[in-house]
This record gives structure tokens, sequence and C-alpha cells, in this order.
């Protein structure tokens, strides 16, 4: 669905030249939920802004439904931008029109007529909940409530995508939650592509199929969110891991003064329906281990339940060997940390 | 009370020169905000494009409405007067007031507009450009409706300094409350008069000034 090639977008002047993106690759699919994690400079506002040009890029090309934007003439890219739609940061309504207007704004830039506007725009306040808001001005609604207009505002063309440039950061951790599930509702109704860059783990984690993580202007680790989350390969990704489970400073204490001949340190990962089964208590039952839990999460990554434990065993060296052994073959994933 | 007598006052005279304060005033405003408007906008554009071309272009009509502005009034009017003959036919009266009028007040307006535009949040503009609107779209249905608030307390402050400027024109024959004043007032030592004219104006800005805010405050959603 959208394709970008080798994109790079340089700031500045000869001589004084800054690099937002260098060579950057990426492929999402049609019906997706993709998530672009990095921290603030890392060049990810400057990547979602490349994919409906708002940004030209330095050189690469970006592709969008099988349209090569970059090659575009002025009038063509504006017919092609109606089939992109974008959420904002700070919402970006038009203070002087209200809800109803707002969302009908793309259908006039089309000349629609008005009883088909009525009928969409009607139909939009219902899918976002603000039917009864229909009349009031931007100022008077809450930054939730703002952004639910945009969403209506983005949709109300249609688009086959959507790109959302930090939409839930200038929100609650409350509203935040409301806004993903709209954007997850949206994304299964109309089996619409969604592009979202975030700075929180949180949002990646509760919404999206696959991600990328961005930093220094590219893309460093990229896949399915349930193989980055739970085993992150990239320094930059375990940071933002980190941050979300805050697990370093507990794991330490817990793991002080073994002595390692009789008991080991290991990290289990659980995933899908294997999450709720009694795996590791069949598995120690038989092979004569006790365990004790230093941490945990069980949890969920979009609507897949994973369960993320380290435990210590203690028992002989040969029955913690034959433990692990029986675990990794019943398809959980074992990692040896102490 | 001060020694003034009112009696003596010409009320008819007083009429008529009211009326030709608020024709100046009428046809000088409206034509300034006609050709001041376009010229905001096109300044606003101009500074913001890519391309060079167009930002030297913008340079140029910067520096004309700057001259245009330093030029004080009172020589404009007497610099204008072919030009003036030419558009309305006359130098002198209502009507030879208006050219000169327009030309002083159309280019102030102008960088207010400018300025008004510039105020418009940014976010709004590239949400506009995101959705796939022509550069007529963004002006019309985003510009001037968000900067409206703007540009309705710029067109009460050009149309108050025009107040000011209507005055000066009696210096040509102008007409109206200025001209009253300083033909009686200044040159005749009739203060009644001077003093009416005088506060006809304070009374007439003081309407206006009120009447553009409260339009402002109805317009302003933020």
């Amino acid at each position: 669905m959208i394709e970008l090639k080798q994109l790079t977008k340089q700031y500045g002047k000869a001589g004084r030249m800054t690099t937002a993106l260098s060579g950057l690759n990426l492929s999402i699919e049609k019906g997706e939920i993709f998530g672009v994690i990095g921290h603030s400079g890392a060049g990810k506002s400057t990547l979602i802004r490349c994919m409906n040009l708002l940004e030209r890029p330095t050189s690469g090309e970006v592709w969008v439904g099988g349209v090569n934007l970059t090659s575009l003439g002025k009038k063509q890219l504006q017919a092609e931008r109606r089939k992109i739609g974008m959420i904002f940061q700070h919402f970006n309504l038009l203070s002087s029109a209200t809800v109803y207007d707002n969302i009908a704004f793309p259908l006039r830039l089309i000349k629609t007529s008005k009883a088909d506007i009525e009928r969409k725009v009607s139909e939009l306040l219902n899918l976002v909940g603000l039917a009864e808001h229909r009349d009031k001005y931007p100022s008077q609604l809450s930054g939730g409530q703002k952004q639910r207009v945009g969403i209506a505002r983005a949709l109300a063309s249609d688009p086959e995508v959507l790109l959302c440039d930090e939409a839930t950061s200038a929100l609650d951790p409350q509203t935040t939650d409301s806004i993903l599930r709209l954007l997850l509702d949206i994304n299964k109704k109309f089996n619409l592509t969604i592009v979202l860059i975030t700075h929180e783990m949180h949002v990646i984690q509760s919404i999206c199929d696959r991600v990328a993580v961005i930093h220094q202007g590219g893309i460093v680790e990229q896949g399915p969110v349930t193989e980055v989350f739970l085993k992150p390969k990239h320094e930059v990704t375990r940071e933002f891991i980190r941050q979300e489970m805050d697990n370093g400073d507990a794991l330490r204490l817990a793991l002080q003064g073994q002595d390692g001949s009789s008991s080991q340190a290991v990290q289990i990962t659980f995933l899908g329906s294997k999450t709720y089964e009694s795996i590791l208590s069949h598995t120690v039952h038989e092979t004569g281990v006790n365990f004790a839990i230093l941490q945990g999460t069980i949890s969920t990554i979009k609507e897949t339940p994973y369960g993320q434990l380290i435990v210590r065993f203690e028992g002989s060296k040969g029955a913690i060997e034959d433990t692990i052994r029986r675990l990794l073959d019943q398809g959980l994933d074992v990692e040896v940390i102490h | 009370m001060l020694g003034l007598d009112f009696s003596q006052v010409d009320w008819n005279e007083i009429g008529t020169a009211t009326l030709d304060t608020l024709r100046m005033l009428g046809a000088s405003a409206l034509f300034s905000f006609i050709i001041g408007l376009p010229i905001g906008v096109l300044l606003y554009m101009a500074a913001r494009s890519t391309s060079g071309f167009v930002r030297f272009g913008y340079s140029i009509l910067s520096f004309i409405v700057n001259i245009l502005r330093s030029v004080p009034f009172i020589i404009l009017i007497v610099a204008m007067i072919p030009i003036t003959k030419s558009i309305v036919g006359v130098s002198y009266g209502v009507l030879g007031t208006i050219p000169p009028l327009v030309v002083g007040a159309a280019p102030f307006f102008a960088r207010l507009v400018e300025t008004a535009l510039n105020e418009v949040d940014k976010g709004v503009i590239e949400a506009a450009h995101a959705m796939g609107s022509s550069t007529s779209q963004i002006v019309w249905r985003v510009l001037l409706p968000e900067a409206r608030p703007g540009l309705l307390a710029g067109m009460t402050i050009t149309i108050v300094t025009l107040v000011s400027y209507t005055a000066m024109s009696g210096q040509v024959g102008g007409g109206g409350l200025g001209d009253l004043a300083i033909k009686y007032g200044y040159y005749r030592y009739e203060t009644e008069i001077m003093i009416l004219a005088v506060v006809l104006m304070i009374v007439l800005v003081q309407l206006l000034q009120m009447a553009g805010d409260r339009l402002v405050r109805h317009f302003t959603r933020k």
C-alpha cells in the first residue's frame, strides 16, 4: 500500500545540512496498522509527512496505492492526497468552523452536493460519537473530542490510508485509549491502512500489527509487534520497552546474591493461547525443579495475549537443563539470563 | 459657560459636513478594503513561496507598500492631484479626496491583512494541504475565515485612521467635519463650530471602534 524507496531528506543549505532521513526503505501492507516509534528528532515526523508529501524528500520515491507521488504534478498530487487521510497531534481543526463544517471540509473541496454532505457527515458524527456536538466550535470541545472530529474529517473523503502524526501525544492516558480503540475499530470496519508515529511503546502495543523503530534517520529494527516487543534486538528498542515495563532496578535486586551452582534465572515468554495454559507448573512437577518468580507480566499486544516471566529455577543442574528443554519443546521461548 | 455661544452655529452646515465626512469615509474605506485585501493576501503568499523569483516579487511589493505608507498624507494629496483628476475628473471636493484617501489607506490595510493572515495557525493550513486543497481553496476556505477576527480588527483600525485622513483632506477643499473645524475654528476663530466638529469626530470614532470591537468579538471562536 505504501512503499518508501531510498528516502532521503536533508534540511538547510549546502555546508550546513542536517539529515532527517537517510536512504530509508519501508513497505506497509494494505489493511495493517503500522507503527513507527522513535525519540523526538529521530526523523519519524519527517517520515510520516513524506508519505503525503507535506515534506518533499530530497531524493527517493514515495509510492501510495500504486502511484508514485514524487512524480506527480500539483493537480494530480492534490487528487491523490484526498485518498490519504491525516490526523495531527494538535488536531488542526478550523477554529472558525463548527464540528459539522470541519468534517464537511474535504467534501466541499470536491463540490459534493449538499444532501450527500449531510448524509456523510451525519454518518461520521455517529461513528465517532459526536452527534450531539455537531454545531459546536472546536474551542468548546475537549482534546479527545477534537481528535474525534479530526478522525471524522480524515475519513470524510473515504481514504485508503490514514496517517496519524503523534495523534494521541497531546491526550491524557484514558482519552488516548479511547482514541486508539476508535482507530482499531475503523481499521477493521473499513479495512483502512493506518500508519502512526509515536514515542510511546504503549500505543504500539495497543493497536499495531507491525512496528518499525527509527533512530538517527534510519530504521534500526522492524517486524511484527509481538516479535519486536518480546525479543528486541536493537538497544533503542530495548530502551522503549524498558520504559513501558519499568523492570530495570527491581530485577537487578532480585538477581543479586545467587551462587549460581544450584539455581538458574531464566526469562520465559508465552505467546497466544499458551499464555493461559499451565505449562510451567506441569513441567516443574515432572522434573522436580522448584521455582521462584522474580518478575512477571501478563498482558496483550494488540489482541494477542502474552506473558513474560523471569523465574529462578532451583534444583540440580541436570534437572534445570531438562526443564528448559521441555519448555522449549512445548513452544515457549526461554532465555537464560544469569 | 466658558464664554461659548452655540446659538450662532449654522446647524445646516454641520449636517452637510457630517454627511460629507460619512460619504468620504464610506467610499474610501470600501475601496481601501477592496484593493488592500488582495494585496495583503498576495504579500502573505509571496513571502511563503518556495520560488526565489516570487520572493523577489514580494520584496518589491513590500517596498512599494512601505513607500506609500511613509509619504505624509498631506503630501500624497498634493502629489496625486493629476492622477486624481484623471480618475474622478476633479481634484477637490468629496470626490477629489477619495483617490488619495484610498492610496493612503489601502497599503496600510494590506499590511494589517498580512499581519492577520500571519496569525492563522500553520497546522490548519497544513491540514488543508493534506486534504488536497488547491491554493485558492486555502485562501478562501481557510485563510480568510480563520483570520476573520483579525481582518475585522484591521478594518476598524483602517476606518478610524481614515477619519483623521478625511480631516486633513480639508486642505484641498475636501469638505467634511475636519475641513469645517479648520476653516471656522482655526482661520476664523469661531471656537464653537470647531468644538462641535471635533466632538462629532470623536463620537464618530468611538462608534466605529465600538462597532468594530463588537464584530471582532462576535466572530472570535478561540
